[in-house]
């Protein structure tokens, strides 16, 4: 009790020392809630993976050993070897790579593309919203994976085309969103007095209000990496993403799949990795929504 | 008189959104055949044709003309029910499909039925016992359900219960002895095997169908159950909820009675929506379960470079996931009273 009387008289002092305390008090929130702290852990394990993957594995993750293929999880394999007896912890730990790479470039992509979308049609309103807002619907209503996968099928394979084809499909939650924050900040005061003050609207936009939809644009796009990292693993296990000899989950799980009566580690582990990092993508997402969306403080 | 012009006026409105979005997938799907490196006439004829040849195939299959008029030709054909035909295969892709699509249908059926049978209880429970353990347990169910690759969780299960436990069959739709005894009438194995009266034929069909249902059904179970927690929460906390409590009704009462009718308009949008990523995931869950549907039709066309074939596939599951969505904004009115046009 004392202590919130205290906090109360203690005001922040200036705007920084405000953010400050919020950010804190946001990161305190957020590392209280176990699994919010668990997936945390588990996509910062995934940054550290990827960066320091030659430092962490054993074996060249392409270096074949035909002597010792299929070799069952032990001291030489820790998680066993592959149809080629290359070792499948090495090829996990690179394969963190185009599994980041591909997720990162992804919401790169298509993040600031829908906010922009949903941003000028929410504020702009009229025939530029139900065009922009019509257009995303329609995009919003085609099955995913099965776009990509056509997409990419007449491209080339590749990485650069699978992350092509799942940003096409993947901005238009963002507009939704956006759009959504927009109209409900169009006629907020801080914005009229930005209005009255004769900013344009870029300025409005770019400067007052952006800013504002920024916390749910990063929930959402935490959340939808979990999505991303399964539809580039669905990819690469019909052979559409990075290509061999790159080590990655999807295609690791594919090659085992043909083994995966006898050597069922060869297929099982790279999926284990899918589910854990993808797990950890939507816990954290789910924890930042609480942290930074006020109306999801008391729900949940 | 006015109603029924509002009525008129949003079924218009409805049927133009309709038209726009499927134009919209034709579009896309048309733009993707285009952009494929593979030129179209010397799939026809092949490399070794004169230019004679080659111009003449050209202008037959209308690709002398501009765009938007082969767009125009590609539309038409679609609406007569025309998607070219299989590089591989030579037969009309809408046959193909015809063949594959009930299969694809029976599975993500049967999978829908399983999530939302088990979703929905699960959903209401963990509304009901909110932020306690069984709300957690419920949450981390659906949660593992979000985050798992479903093609890995077939060869997994499929590594435990066909290979390992033997409870199941494996790949495919029935067992090889039965495949050409049924007398396809229907093409849902489990009705055919039934209406002949073939017992073993569908205590075949059903034991290798029931795997890849179950877990398909789990992937729509885990959004179905998060959905109806979702909406339950904010049902519950309505006064009308209260009221109820007040006037002494049993909180199964309350929750199956009150609340959940309530919810029912989300629900069959989300429903709707789980059917419709049903058909999507079959793709990949057909392909690890050999599962003779239109997944593994598009993804045998995929490493055949059938690509009319994938491109056909496509728009087919594109329309059915368009129709599903229109479907459940019809269902509305029927079941909320509330949202019909006043």
């Amino acid at each position: 009790m004392t202590a919130s009387i205290a906090a109360r008289s203690d005001e922040p002092r200036s705007r920084r020392e405000a953010r400050r305390r919020q950010m804190r008090r946001g990161i305190r929130r957020a590392l209280a809630n176990p699994s919010t702290f668990a997936g945390g852990a588990i996509v910062l394990a995934l940054f550290v993976v990827a960066l320091l993957a030659p430092l962490l594995a054993t074996h060249d993750p392409v270096a074949t050993n035909l002597a010792g293929r299929l070799a069952a999880p032990g001291t030489e394999h820790w998680l066993g070897a592959d149809q080629l007896g290359r070792d499948i912890y090495s090829r996990l730990l690179f394969g963190a790579q185009p599994t980041l790479l591909i997720v990162l470039l992804v919401v790169v992509i298509s993040a600031p593309a829908g906010l922009a979308v949903g941003l000028i049609a929410g504020y702009l309103g009229g025939w530029v919203e139900t065009t922009l807002m019509r257009a995303t619907d329609i995009v919003l209503a085609f099955p995913r994976l099965i776009l990509a996968l056509a997409l990419v099928a007449v491209l080339k394979p590749g990485l650069i085309n699978a992350v092509i084809a799942i940003a096409l499909t993947a901005w238009p939650n963002y507009a939704r969103i956006a759009r959504a924050e927009t109209l409900a900040l169009r006629n907020a005061d801080y914005v009229q007095a930005a209005i009255g003050l004769g900013m344009g609207p870029v300025r409005i936009m770019v400067g007052q209000i952006m800013p504002a939809l920024l916390p749910s644009v990063a929930v959402r796009a935490t959340l939808d990496m979990a999505g991303i990292i399964l539809t580039a693993a669905g990819l690469g296990f019909l052979g559409l993403g990075a290509q061999p000899p790159l080590a990655e989950w999807g295609a690791m799980i594919s090659s085992g799949r043909d083994f995966i009566f006898d050597a069922w580690w060869v297929a099982a582990v790279p999926g284990f990795a899918i589910l854990l990092v993808s797990l950890g993508f939507n816990l954290l997402g789910d924890g930042l929504r609480d942290v930074l969306d006020p109306k999801h403080h008391d729900a949940s | 008189m006015t109603n029924a012009l509002a009525l008129a006026r949003s079924a218009f409105v409805g049927f133009l959104t309709l038209a726009v979005t499927l134009t919209g997938l034709l579009l896309a799907t048309f733009v993707i055949g285009r952009v494929m490196p593979i030129d179209p006439v010397v799939a026809a004829v092949g490399d070794k044709a004169s230019a004679e040849t080659y111009a003449a195939a050209r202008e037959a299959l209308g690709l002398d003309k501009p765009i938007w008029v082969q767009f125009g030709r590609y539309v038409e054909g679609v609406g007569r029910g025309d998607l070219g035909k299989s590089t591989v295969s030579g037969r009309p892709i809408v046959e193909d499909i015809g063949r594959a699509f009930p299969a694809t249908i029976e599975l993500a059926t049967l999978a829908i039925v399983v999530g939302t049978l088990i979703g929905v209880p699960l959903g209401v429970y963990a509304a009901h016992r909110r932020n306690r353990r069984a709300d957690h347990v419920i949450r981390f169910v659906s949660l593992i359900g979000y985050s798992t690759p479903i093609f890995w969780l077939g060869l997994i299960a499929l590594l435990i219960f066909y290979a390992k436990l033997g409870w199941v069959s494996g790949p495919g739709r029935i067992a090889t002895v039965y495949r050409y005894t049924v007398e396809v009438w229907s093409g849902f194995l489990l009705i055919d095997t039934l209406r002949s009266g073939n017992l073993d034929a569908f205590r075949s069909a059903l034991s290798h169908l029931v795997l890849p249902a179950t877990l398909l059904g789990y992937v729509s179970l885990a959004y179905i159950a998060r959905m109806t927690r979702g909406f339950m929460i904010e049902e519950l906390g309505k006064e009308y909820v209260t009221t109820a409590r007040i006037k002494g009704a049993s909180e199964a009462r309350v929750l199956w009675g009150h609340a959940l009718p309530n919810v029912m308009v989300p629900l069959v949008t989300v429903i709707a929506l789980s059917f419709g990523h049903l058909l999507e995931g079959a793709v990949l869950t057909e392909t690890v379960f050999a599962w003779p549907g239109i997944g593994l039709y598009i993804t045998s066309g995929l490493f055949a470079a059938d690509m009319p074939a994938v491109l056909g596939g496509t728009l087919v599951v594109g329309i059915c996931f368009v129709a599903l969505n229109k479907l459940a904004e019809l269902l509305y009115p029927l079941l909320d009273p509330r949202t019909r046009a006043s």
